[in-house]
């Protein structure tokens, strides 16, 4: 789950990592009140949605004015912000963030994630903060630092050290850095964070190490004891399809293609796509029924993947494991019926029941496709979609 | 011979008698797996499924003298469960949960490093020895005793490479699922090993997804131990990178971890890759008569 920027900063503030002062708007006037209270010369006026490279995608803009405040503000609400991260639809504005403008002498950049190489939490930094950061990891891996935190003794000293002396701080500097950096990895456990990430973290004229941004993305499987955290989730930033896959508890990515794949397990979901843009095909969209699919559940899932007006032919692939074929037959068939499903209908199933399953769809009287085998499954699926 | 479980590993389910566990270590016991009994807090002294309940693992390993553990418990128990486990002196934890919070795995994790026991998942089918040993949730009847070792991220796709060397005539002699999760127990390079100094193990199918770096790390592997020939799959060459938020997984990632990446990787190490999943079996007759 991710949080805002200023959601994220309100939590840093709680921890007393420095961030400027902010106050979030949902209306022009509001954001005009908010540069009026926070008083100063300028301020930046920035588009709160769940997506990195706001900067480039003009979701960032620096207000010298009231009346340039009003501008930006009116401009950036009810905007899809289109970025790199967020695919050509984007996502909506529907809260700005207004906060006082820094003197900034150096961007740095700061993140704290589990780094699964070493099964630890660490934090990535580099002196080369700001926009580019990709690239810097990419072309230039050596200016990037980082270090794994020990689970039972924590963030040592050393590490801040490490950190802050790469970043090239000066003395003052070192302090207040480790000073931070203890509370964001308290923040980061607390929270049950999956990825907290300042970009940039700043160094101003006055010398002091603020953070300018902050994202904070929760890891999913711990809601159940974040029941706080859990209240900031923004639905507005979420996929309405996916959301609605979630709610029957499917994993559904939409996707360009027009064959529509229904499979258990994420493996094979992924593995079945591969297999039909390996035959020519183009996949619309990744989804896994899960292993205890039942017939509601496939119901629910012809349901999603109609949605989609692309959609062509459709690829069911079932390896039943646990979860029965027939069972999954008879979901399809209940499914193909109530729905009213118009384009072809490729079925491929493999493992408990198998027979039984293949005997209610092919005496079902519905046009439904069997496949011997996956690959067979794919070539039929390419060949009706075509 | 095998890997890991045999006809005489006992086995003890934590959460037994939940319905997970119930289901699942009745179809074990079925399969004829030794399950010599269960631990749920509270319900010690009882029975289910034919075998004892106790309170704790340190005393079901005490009266039972199990060496490995098969665990059920809901995500938010899972963590302490694994723990109480190692703690008990197991030798192998099979963990099947699926949604433990990856900051729980993380102390987990580092907390094993002090012990010698072996973590499977979690997040994971679990782990067969055809006709011997079944820990875990993959369908039993797809498997044959034979000679060719399964390691693998996912579920189902696991079942698949299974299932081709079922009908194919070659048979398994151990499958692993290691599970999908980012923070968990044994990676490829571990069942690696163990299948090479296997003399019941005569060739090795590895099914890798995109995401981390392990497969990148197992192809080093057995480029400079594995002799046995191995067939590999990577799943999600297709994936969409997936809508994201900061920068971070790709900068530790360091652009590496596409199913591209580990394609080549796998083929630079001499591994016989198959960029159809349905084509593991029939590679794996291939290259094992060739």
């Amino acid at each position: 789950m991710n949080l805002h920027e200023y959601q994220s900063k309100i939590l840093f503030r709680e921890y007393g990592i420095a961030v400027p002062r902010g106050i979030p708007a949902d209306s022009a006037d509001g954001a005009v009140k908010a540069a009026e209270e926070l008083g100063g010369k300028f301020w930046v006026v920035k588009a709160q949605a769940h997506t990195g490279g706001r900067g480039k995608a003009g979701g960032v803009k620096l207000a010298r004015t009231f009346d340039e405040v009003r501008e930006y503000a009116d401009e950036m609400l009810g905007m899809a912000l289109i970025t790199y991260q967020t695919g050509p639809e984007g996502l909506p504005v529907n809260m700005i963030y207004v906060e006082e403008g820094s003197e900034i002498d150096r961007e740095l950049y700061l993140s704290i994630l589990v780094d699964r190489e070493v099964s630890r939490i660490s934090f990535i930094a580099s002196a080369a903060g700001g926009m580019d950061i990709e690239k810097v990891a990419a072309e230039t891996p050596e200016k990037i630092f980082s270090v794994a935190i020990a689970p039972d003794t924590g963030l040592q000293d050393y590490q801040v050290r490490q950190l802050a002396f790469g970043l090239g701080l000066e003395k003052k500097q070192i302090r207040q850095f480790g000073d931070l950096i203890k509370k964001l990895y308290q923040l980061y456990v607390d929270t049950d964070a999956s990825l907290i990430e300042v970009n940039p973290l700043i160094t101003n004229t006055a010398g002091d190490v603020i953070a300018l941004d902050g994202k904070i993305n929760v890891d999913a499987s711990a809601l159940f004891r974040q029941k706080e955290i859990a209240k900031l989730r923004d639905p507005s930033q979420e996929d309405e399809v996916e959301r609605e896959a979630a709610e029957h508890d499917l994993n559904y990515v939409s996707l360009d293609g027009n064959i529509a794949c229904m499979v258990n397990g994420a493996g094979l979901a992924m593995a079945t796509m591969d297999l039909i843009k390996l035959h020519g095909g183009d996949p619309a969209n990744f989804l896994d029924v899960g292993g205890g699919a039942t017939a509601e559940r496939v119901s629910a899932a012809f349901k999603l993947i109609l949605s989609n007006g692309n959609v062509a032919a459709i690829l069911v692939n079932i390896f039943g494991g646990i979860v029965r074929c027939d069972l999954i037959a008879e979901g399809i068939i209940s499914a193909v019926k109530e729905v009213g499903v118009s384009v072809p209908v490729i079925v491929r199933l493999e493992g408990t029941n198998v027979t039984k399953g293949r005997d209610l769809l092919a005496n079902s009287g519905l046009a439904i496709i069997a496949a011997d085998d996956l690959t067979d499954a794919a070539l039929k699926a390419v060949a009706s979609a075509a | 011979m095998s890997i890991l479980v045999n006809k005489d590993s006992k086995i003890l389910c934590q959460g037994i008698t939940g319905n997970q566990g119930s289901f699942h270590t009745e179809q074990c016991i079925y399969y004829g797996t030794k399950i010599v009994g269960g631990v749920t807090p509270g319900r010690g002294g009882s029975e289910h499924l034919g075998v004892p309940v106790y309170n704790t693992m340190q005393e079901a390993v005490q009266e039972t003298g199990a060496d490995v553990s098969m665990i059920y418990v809901p995500p938010s128990f899972a963590a302490d469960a694994i723990l109480e486990a190692a703690d008990s002196g197991v030798a192998l934890i099979v963990c099947i949960t699926e949604g433990i919070p990856v900051n729980d795995m993380v102390k987990v994790k580092s907390s094993l490093r002090d012990n010698n026991c072996r973590l499977i998942g979690p997040n994971c089918p679990g782990i067969i020895t055809p006709d011997e040993c079944k820990i875990g949730i993959m369908p039993a009847f797809i498997h044959q005793k034979g000679r060719i070792g399964v390691v693998s991220r996912s579920g189902t796709l696991t079942y698949e490479a299974v299932y081709q060397t079922t009908t194919n005539g070659l048979g398994q002699s151990t499958c692993i699922g290691i599970g999908g999760d980012p923070v968990r127990g044994m990676n490829f390079i571990d069942c690696l090993e163990l299948f090479q100094d296997d003399p019941d193990t005569d060739g090795i199918i590895m099914v890798g997804e995109i995401g981390g770096t392990d497969e990148e790390a197992a192809a080093e592997f057995i480029q400079s131990n594995v002799a046995k020939p191995v067939v590999a799959y990577i799943a999600g060459v297709t994936a969409p990178t997936g809508k994201r938020m900061g920068h971070a997984g790709a900068i530790i990632a360091g652009g590496k971890g596409t199913a591209e990446d580990k394609f080549k990787a796998l083929d630079a190490a001499g591994v016989a890759t198959v960029r159809s999943p349905a084509e593991l079996g029939s590679k794996m007759l291939e290259v094992i008569n060739s």
